[in-house]
């Protein structure tokens, strides 16, 4: 089953950034990373994949289903958005932000129904923060709030998440964490993973597959030890680049060169 | 959450109904609550009358329509403060502050000097001033959105040059009307309650009806707005359908009360900002309870403005910006934290 399939996809910016050409597809229970340089569109494509921004020309289906033809709520019920900057302008707690969640879930006036109160229960208890509940989101520390955006989103019941950096400005110890819980929610939710990151070592190290992008379109895309090579880095970053491999785990390790 | 609802309604309720006798008991002449409330309760019970027609006249005459005025103005003030600080993501906005009272006081300027001033086009005034507040909205709105965002810097000096503006206009307007009607244009300035006929008030009722149904169905998309239009459209939300429903509301009720009371400052400030500190920031209370709070407050603050000083009677704007420029410059030091999303 597809999860994703995004065909010709074109975009343009007011300023003149631009996503042109781009078509891939992500299987269900999939975890694609997206990579690239600066400016390269991928918080461009996350925005067009949650329509927030709606593509010039292309086509986007979710499990089978034009993304076009969807309500908002329809959208939202089946993809969630892990947003790269997260701030509440008033004094709402941790469980009030993540019961926000269940918005697309919501009738009427939306009251909370039992079901929304087990969703977001659920997902407070998945992403460790249920001790968190009570606290306001400018008392967490950086790991604890990106894990609270992160319940956030699954208290939509997606089937597919799209993170935007979700380990920028994290120290090692809480980038693991993060990545821990989303093998985890890949794992026992089943659910289909688009994250975007500039970190090439985790990207590559969670996701099944790679896409790299430069200036708006699709370089390389492939499985990850086809995309981390020192060539089509270097092609696509434009500075050297050196690649190893942990000799304890297995894993490839890159680093820019001076 | 309902019953957190029906609870907090009940005892505001409670509140504004003491409010309201403590109001119609005193004044130049003091009459005991107990003989107010039989006065009010005579009208459906049949009580004895234990009371002088005087007092039935102080009570049911004089009092009570500035008393209702009360009510009407600061609930509809207060709810105009909640709703544009939702979708400001800025606990400073206020229609005063925005500039939005002024739209509305100019647009009623405009109603009497087209020649709705007397008779029964006086019915029409409080839709002249939510005209006149839409447009007010709908400018300091564009003159101070930047990329889709609302930082407090520009918002502030948006609402400050749009007041200024119409302040001068009506000004300008006002020096043209007859001198038989400046007298009553002078009110709009000010900020003051004056003893309305029944029908005006039926008529502003009815605006401030609409505008709470339409505030209160967009509750909970208002809270998702808290988090930024981004989030919010990646919830499901349609932010620029709820901006637009909030923008005509609160022009709405503003336009309504500002036709009958002119420009009071700062209710729409202080009320939501104490109903938050009470009950949090969520919308589906915050709402209700601040019109329900907002009423008590105007109601309380009028009693003081004719009594205060009695027999001379201050504007009840003049108090609430007593009051208010504080609680804004203290909200202004405290709250803002560098700009919201």
């Amino acid at each position: 089953m597809k999860a994703v399939e995004v065909h010709d996809l074109a975009f343009r910016y007011r300023n003149g950034r631009v996503l042109d050409g781009i078509s891939f597809v992500v299987e269900a229970g999939e975890v694609l990373g997206v990579i690239g340089p600066n400016s390269a569109g991928k918080t461009t494509l996350l925005r067009l994949l949650s329509r927030v921004l709606v593509p010039e020309t292309g086509k986007i289906t979710l499990f089978g289903r034009d993304l076009d033809a969807l309500s908002k709520r329809e959208v939202a019920r089946t993809v969630a958005v892990v947003p790269q900057e997260f701030q509440v302008a008033f004094p709402f707690t941790v469980g009030q932000v993540v019961a926000m969640g269940r918005y697309p879930h919501a009738r009427g006036i939306g009251f909370e129904t039992g079901e929304d109160r087990r969703a977001a229960e659920q997902a407070l208890e998945e992403t460790g923060t249920r001790h968190l509940a009570g606290k306001y989101l400018d008392q967490l520390s950086g790991g604890e709030k990106q894990r609270v955006v992160i319940a956030r989103a699954l208290a939509q019941e997606p089937r597919i998440l799209l993170l935007d950096e979700p380990m920028a400005h994290l120290d090692f110890n809480h980038q693991m964490e993060i990545l821990r819980l989303l093998r985890r929610l890949k794992a026992e939710r089943g659910l289909t993973i688009i994250l975007v990151s500039h970190d090439l070592n985790a990207a590559a190290g969670c996701s099944d597959r790679l896409l790299l992008l430069k200036g708006g379109t699709v370089l390389t895309a492939g499985r990850p030890e086809e995309v981390m090579r020192a060539e089509i880095l270097e092609s696509a970053y434009g500075c050297p680049i050196w690649i190893g491999t942990d000799p304890q785990t297995g894993m490839i390790r890159i680093l820019p060169r001076p | 959450m309902r019953r957190r609802l029906l609870g907090v309604m009940a005892v505001l309720t409670a509140g504004l109904a003491a409010a309201v006798v403590l109001a119609l008991s005193v004044g130049t002449v003091g009459i005991g609550w107990v003989q107010t409330m039989a006065i009010l309760g005579a009208n459906v019970l049949p009580l004895p009358v234990f009371w002088t027609e005087a007092e039935e006249t102080i009570v049911l005459t004089l009092r009570l329509p500035r008393v209702l005025l009360a009510v009407v103005v600061g609930s509809a003030l207060s709810l105009a403060g909640a709703g544009f600080q939702a979708i400001s993501r800025n606990p400073l906005a206020d229609p005063a502050v925005l500039g939005v009272s002024s739209g509305a006081a100019f647009g009623v300027v405009m109603g009497v000097f087209t020649g709705f001033g007397a008779g029964a086009g006086v019915l029409l005034l409080p839709l002249f001033g939510a005209a006149g507040a839409l447009v007010a909205a709908v400018t300091v709105y564009g003159i101070a959105s930047i990329e889709g965002r609302l930082p407090i810097q520009t918002l502030l000096l948006a609402g400050v040059v749009v007041s200024l503006f119409f302040s001068s206009a009506i000004m300008v307007a006002s020096a043209l009307i007859r001198a038989e009607e400046l007298r009553g244009i002078v009110f709009y300035l000010i900020g003051q309650l004056r003893l309305t006929d029944y029908p005006t008030l039926g008529v502003v009722v009815g605006c401030l009806l609409v505008g709470t149904g339409l505030i209160y169905l967009q509750a909970l998309p208002l809270n998702l707005l808290a988090a930024g239009e981004e989030a919010a459209a990646q919830l499901g939300a349609e932010p620029e359908r709820v901006k637009r429903i909030i923008f005509v509301a609160c022009s709405l009720v503003t336009g309504a009360a500002v036709s009958v009371s002119g420009s009071v400052a700062f209710v729409g400030l202080m009320v939501p900002h104490a109903v938050r500190l009470c009950l949090g920031p969520d919308n589906r209370l915050v709402i209700p309870a601040s019109l329900l709070a907002g009423a008590m407050f105007l109601v309380l603050t009028d009693t003081l403005a004719r009594t205060v000083a009695a027999p001379v009677e201050i504007p009840v704007g003049a108090v609430t910006s007593f009051l208010g420029a504080p609680v804004f410059a203290y909200l202004l030091r405290t709250r803002y934290r560098g700009v919201y999303p």
